[in-house]
């Protein structure tokens, strides 16, 4: 029963990551770009973790140190990232506009 | 005393262990850790942190609340990204906060970009620049002020006073 909740959420965190990469794709610029990669891969890779928690109760101390440090960390990289864009004067891209 | 119990904490879940030989080393290289780096914070300053058991009680509603955005902002994301019109109308709009300290503005900005569809660019004093990825809620012809208000309104009041209970 256990097992199966965790494939559950592996499988879930499979599904998270795969869309963020779906929405680098599909998204038009590179703020909508960051947008997309940092929400899925945050829940994403959580929901990894929180899979490989169940299958292996033993490790739950590093995954959550795993898991705070991804939290902490992801959000900052984003932010960063997209202040450089802004910064070298990338226009963000606005619906009905030109193509971007 | 914080940073010693931080680095503690994180020492005890990487060994994953309670024995005597293991809590030792840990408060022992904890200790040498917090006095190293001592002169690289400004310990002058005051705490940013505020503690009361109503501070408590504020750090657990606030993480209630972000977790919830942060599953919303995904089944969120998850929608536009499979949507074949790609519903976005995305804008940089300006967010206001009365946070004080540089670590509250920290996990802030940082709530925002976790939750649904707003990401933020920078900080500047109090204000912050959000990149939100659907700015129908403004309705176009709303500028400056107002747009500021509606803004701050939507993406950043409910963190904020959650964060204002534990953070300066």
């Amino acid at each position: 029963m256990i097992g199966l909740l965790a494939d559950l959420f592996l499988l879930l965190g499979g599904l998270f990551l795969f869309l963020g990469a779906l929405g680098l794709i599909r998204m038009p610029d590179v703020y909508n770009r960051i947008q997309a990669g940092t929400k899925a891969v945050t829940l994403g890779t959580l929901a990894l973790l929180l899979g490989v928690g169940l299958h292996q109760p033993t490790w739950w101390p590093k995954l959550l140190v795993l898991a705070i440090l991804i939290l902490v960390t992801n959000p900052v990289g984003s932010s960063t990232l997209a202040r450089a864009f802004l910064r070298s004067g990338i226009e963000p891209w606005k619906k009905g506009g030109q193509d971007g | 005393m914080i940073r010693f119990t931080t680095l503690w904490v994180l020492w005890m879940l990487l060994t994953g262990s309670l024995q005597w030989s293991e809590l030792l080393t840990g408060t022992v290289i904890a200790a040498l850790i917090t006095g190293l780096s001592q002169r690289l914070v400004d310990s002058g300053s005051q705490s940013d942190l505020i503690f009361t058991p109503r501070s408590l009680l504020s750090l657990l509603r606030y993480l209630r609340v972000f977790a919830l955005a942060l599953i919303q902002a995904n089944l969120d994301m998850a929608r536009r990204v499979l949507s074949p019109s790609l519903p976005i109308d995305p804008a940089v709009v300006e967010v206001e906060t009365t946070l004080q300290s540089t670590l509250g503005k920290l996990v802030l900005a940082n709530s925002i970009t976790l939750t649904p569809g707003t990401l933020t660019v920078d900080l500047q004093q109090n204000r912050l620049l959000v990149h939100w990825i659907d700015t129908a809620v403004l309705a176009g012809d709303q500028q400056g002020e107002a747009a500021l208000q509606l803004a701050t309104r939507e993406i950043a009041a409910g963190f904020e006073q959650h964060l204002k209970g534990f953070l300066r």
